[in-house]
Parts: C-alpha cells; structure tokens; sequence
C-alpha cells in the first residue's frame, strides 16, 4: 500500500492525569491517508482530533495500535528525522510557532536544520514565501504581521522543509475572517498546485466541506468517512455528537423534515439554490 | 505606560561602513578597542584612542545625541568614580587643597580625569558595537566567535539559540503584557497608586497570568521546532553565511595598528 502516506492501525492513546486517572482519548483509530489527497478531520473539543494529528509526525507515541508514515513506523527512533520531514505540521496560534524575528529567517530555520546548503535554502525559502503570497515581506519581522500573514508565514516554513503531507492542526482557529480565507486559499492551492497531502484538522464546518475527503471523529473514534457529500448527509448522527451540518445542508434537512423532496447532498450555495428552484418549479 | 516604546537590542538601522561590517569583525574590534583603551596611560595615548572612537561614530552616522542618551543610567558610577580618584589617589608633594582628611593632589585630578574618560570611551564603543548591529547578527557573531568553546563542552549554540529566542517573544510578551494589564485594570486593578510595595504587590496579579502564558508559550514552541526537525547545533547550516570581506580585514588591521600604537606610546610614557 504505498499510496498511503499515513496508515494508523488501531490506534490508542491514553495518558495518566496527576489523580491516576487514564482518560483514553483515542480508541482504537484505523485511518489511511492517500498520497496527494486533502483530507479534513472534523470533531468537537475532546474528539481527539488534535492528539491525532500529534500522532500522524511521532510527537506522541500510540499506547496501543502503531501509525506508519510512508510505511516508518513513528515509534521507531530511527526514522525520527525522516518522519518529521516527511509530514510537516502547522499549530494554531502562529505566535508559538514562529522561532525568528526576519520572516526568512524563520523559513529557513527548518532547511537549517536538515544541513541542506546555503543557496538551496535561499532558493527553497524563496519558493516557499511565493508559494504563501509572502515574499514581498520576506525581511518584517513576524510580530508586525497580521494573524493570517503569520499562519501563512508559519506554513512558509513548513514547505520549505518540501514534506509530502502537511497536517494543520486547527490553523485557523485565532484568526478572523479574513485571515481564514487567506489561510485556506494557501492550503487549497498547495494540494492543488504542488500535490501535498493536505490533512486538515478543523471543527469549521464550512473548511471541512472544502476537503475531498471528509473524517469525522468522536470520543476517541471515526465515527464518519467518506466526501463530505457523503459524510453530511448523515444529519442526525452528527447532530448526535454534537456538530452541526453546513447551513445549505441543514436547511434542505429542515425541509426534508417537514416531507419536501429535496436532495440533502447539495453543498454548495449555488447546488442548494438550484435544488430549491428545481423544487418550485 | 508605553509599553511599545521600548527599543530592545537599541539597534540602529543604517547603511554605512560599520552596518555592512561583519558582527565579528565589529566584536573583535570592541574587544581591541578596550585592550587599547586599558593600555592608554597618558595625554597623548587618550588624545589617539578619543580620536579612533570620535572618527567611529562619525561613520556610524548614529549621533552624539543617542550615545549622550544611552550614558544617562550609568551616569552615577561615572561621577561616584570620577570623586572617589579625585580624593583618593596619593601623591607626591603637598596637595593642593585640603579639607578636613580630604586632600586633592594634582595626580588625583588626571587620575580622575583619566577614569571618567575611560568609563566613557568603553561604554560609547560597545554602545557603537548594538548601535549598528542587529541583535541577530549579533548573535550569529558571538555563536562564531565563541565556537571554539564548544570543544570544552559550553553549549555555545543552545546558549545563542535562547538569546535569539528571546529576542524574538520580547515584542510578543510586550504585547501581552499589555493585554493584561488592561484586563486586569477592567477587573479593578490599580497598577498606579500608592507606595512602592503597594505598586510591587499590585504586578502580582500582572505577572502570575504572564508566566504561565510564557511557559505554556514555551511549550508550543519546543514542539514546533521539533516538528521542523530541530535537533541542536549538530550539522546544521545557515540561510545567512557570515563572510570576511576587504573591509573586514582592514578594520581589523587597523585595530590592531591602533593597540600597537598605544604600546609604543605606553613605552615613552606618553
């Protein structure tokens, strides 16, 4: 199976709370990640999305089950520093992440860190800023930047480390609007363009829907997966877990609810409109 | 309180000879500077030394004005120094005023002169040194300057790692600093009034908030570098390579010239 750059095989994780208290956040996780595709996990707080994504590059260890990346196991010390170049990850708040006070001084830290030469670092740092739509900042310092320029900034830094996958854990969680849309314009056309697994751990359902393939996980398990046509189709059952759907969704749901025949899997704003007029007609 | 004025490194940005120099050709120069000033002893050595620093400056374009400015703390040791040499330097002959147990002799008067000059000069030529170096470069300086330390185990890239580092959260701390204390003053908090002890207890509840953002800050931040495979010093190259050029050797020679000529004035007691 080589198309799958990340494989977890049952998967468990649970830790030890001061109190003695094991929680088990994931239960028994099976999940494969195609090369090249862009996937979305979608949960609630405490879904275990995010320790999830913490397994997909060996920062945390499976208790029980193994994560395979580009077929290293991550629990093998060995592959460490392939592993973490292979799948990079993006956090939450860009204040944390960034290490430098030039923008490509930071995109370069983690090509410094790999040995790579001097002028393959200008040229990956370069390409990497042009890729986010930051070049033209390339010598601010990050602490000037507006939230989305510095996520896009901490992705910068991630490309020019050139990992197969990246995954993005909650990216636009502290950012508003705006810097929402830049932040997943950037990641959409790094899937699209360079063909970088894209692994999307969010709890927007407007960016999951965005995703070709859409996972939903709840209490430490995938509960759905499959395209996000698919996945939102099952109203009640995310309901139950407490998500909501997508508006279009939920709208064509409420009046299938009341016996109108209407398709639940138009997503789009365009697809709804056009179900409903269909309906009208 | 503005929080945000504060210029951290004091760094200014510029164009000249000794911005573009090497950091290290610029550490190593300070250093030469002061063995050079340490080694001047009489009028003639003090006239040359005063001279290199004044022509510095002038390159540096970064004006009197800032360097007055900087020597403003500092200013207290300056004079207590300048009083205690006036009083207390023995002398031959009889003094020329004497107060109580107090006498002035004449040498206590050049020696005064002599050490709040020095005091001066040293403190103007590291300013010289921030002044036109970005922290950064600096940093990156020092780390290649101090590297042969690695081989008695001083861990000369983790140290420069953390002053990089810090300097990097100084603005971001500063802002939350600011954040809150305005939330705090929204609760109630009064940062202003009151007695010193009153005011220091009053940045507890400032504080407590601060630190553990800055540990769980910390925290993120070590796992970041992780992720972008930061594993040490070891085999680890730079984006911006530190290079000598022309001018870097002949600032350097002339450093060295400038010692050499404090020593052969030193030797004809000038």
């Amino acid at each position: 199976m080589s198309q799958d750059i990340i494989r977890a095989e049952e998967v468990r994780f649970s830790y030890t709370t001061a109190e003695g208290v094991a929680p088990v956040v994931l239960d028994g996780v099976d999940l494969k990640i195609e090369e090249g595709s862009f996937v979305a996990v979608l949960g609630h707080n405490g879904s275990g999305k995010s320790t999830l994504a913490k397994h997909m590059n060996a920062i945390l260890l499976p208790t029980g089950g193994a994560v395979y990346v580009s077929g290293m196991d991550t629990a093998d010390e060995a592959h460490l520093l392939d592993i973490r170049r292979t799948v990079g990850m993006v956090f939450q708040n860009p204040d944390n992440q960034i290490v430098a006070n030039v923008v490509e001084e930071d995109v370069a830290f983690a090509p410094e860190n790999l040995g790579v030469p001097p002028e393959e670092i200008r040229r990956r740092v370069d390409d990497a800023l042009k890729a986010v739509g930051m070049y033209e900042f390339r010598e601010h310092a990050p602490h000037l930047l507006s939230g989305g320029q510095k996520q896009r900034v901490a992705i910068a830094g991630v490309i020019a480390m050139q990992p197969r996958c990246i995954v993005l854990d909650e990216p636009t969680a502290m950012l508003d609007p705006v810097g929402r849309r830049e932040v997943l314009t950037t990641i959409k056309n790094l899937n699209r363009t360079s063909g970088v697994t894209v692994v999307l751990i969010t709890h927007h359902m407007d960016e999951a829907a965005q995703a070709d393939r859409l996972v939903v996980m709840a209490r430490g398990k995938v509960i759905a997966d499959g395209t996000p046509k698919e996945v939102f189709q099952r109203v009640e059952e995310l309901k139950a877990v407490g998500l909501t759907v997508p508006e279009t969704t939920e709208l064509l749901w409420e009046l299938r609810q009341d016996g109108l025949d209407l398709p639940l899997d138009a997503l789009s704003d365009e697809e709804c409109a056009d179900a409903l007029y269909q309906l009208l007609q | 309180m503005a929080l945000k004025d504060i210029t951290l490194g004091q760094y200014f940005p510029g164009n000249t000879i000794l911005h573009r120099m090497d950091p290290r050709t610029k550490i190593l120069l300070t250093v030469l500077y002061i063995v050079a000033l340490f080694l001047s002893k009489q009028v003639v050595s003090y006239v040359v030394v005063i001279a290199v620093l004044a022509a510095a400056v002038a390159i540096s374009k970064v004006g009197l004005k800032a360097i007055v400015g900087g020597m403003r703390p500092v200013l207290i040791i300056v004079i207590l120094t300048g009083i205690l040499n006036l009083f207390y330097t023995p002398g031959e002959g009889d003094p020329l005023v004497q107060v109580w147990v107090l006498k002035i002799y004449p040498e206590g008067i050049w020696s005064a002169i002599f050490m709040i000059l020095r005091i001066i000069l040293l403190i103007t030529c590291t300013f010289l040194l921030t002044y036109t170096t970005s922290p950064i470069l600096l940093t990156d300086g020092l780390e290649n300057l101090l590297g042969f330390l690695k081989k008695v185990r001083v861990p000369v890239h983790e140290l420069a790692m953390m002053m990089s580092i810090a300097l990097r959260f100084i603005p971001t701390l500063i802002e939350e600093t600011d954040k809150i204390m305005s939330a705090q003053k929204a609760r109630g908090a009064d940062f202003e009034s009151g007695n010193l002890i009153q005011k220091a207890r009053a940045l507890v509840p400032l504080l407590v908030p601060l630190f553990i953002s800055a540990f769980r800050r910390a925290d993120e931040l070590a796992v970041a570098m992780e992720c972008r495979c930061y594993h040490g010093g070891e085999g680890r190259t730079r984006l911006r390579q530190l290079r000598y050029r022309g001018i870097d050797y002949a600032a350097l020679a002339l450093g060295v010239a400038l010692v050499a000529v404090v020593v052969v004035l030193r030797k004809f007691g000038l």
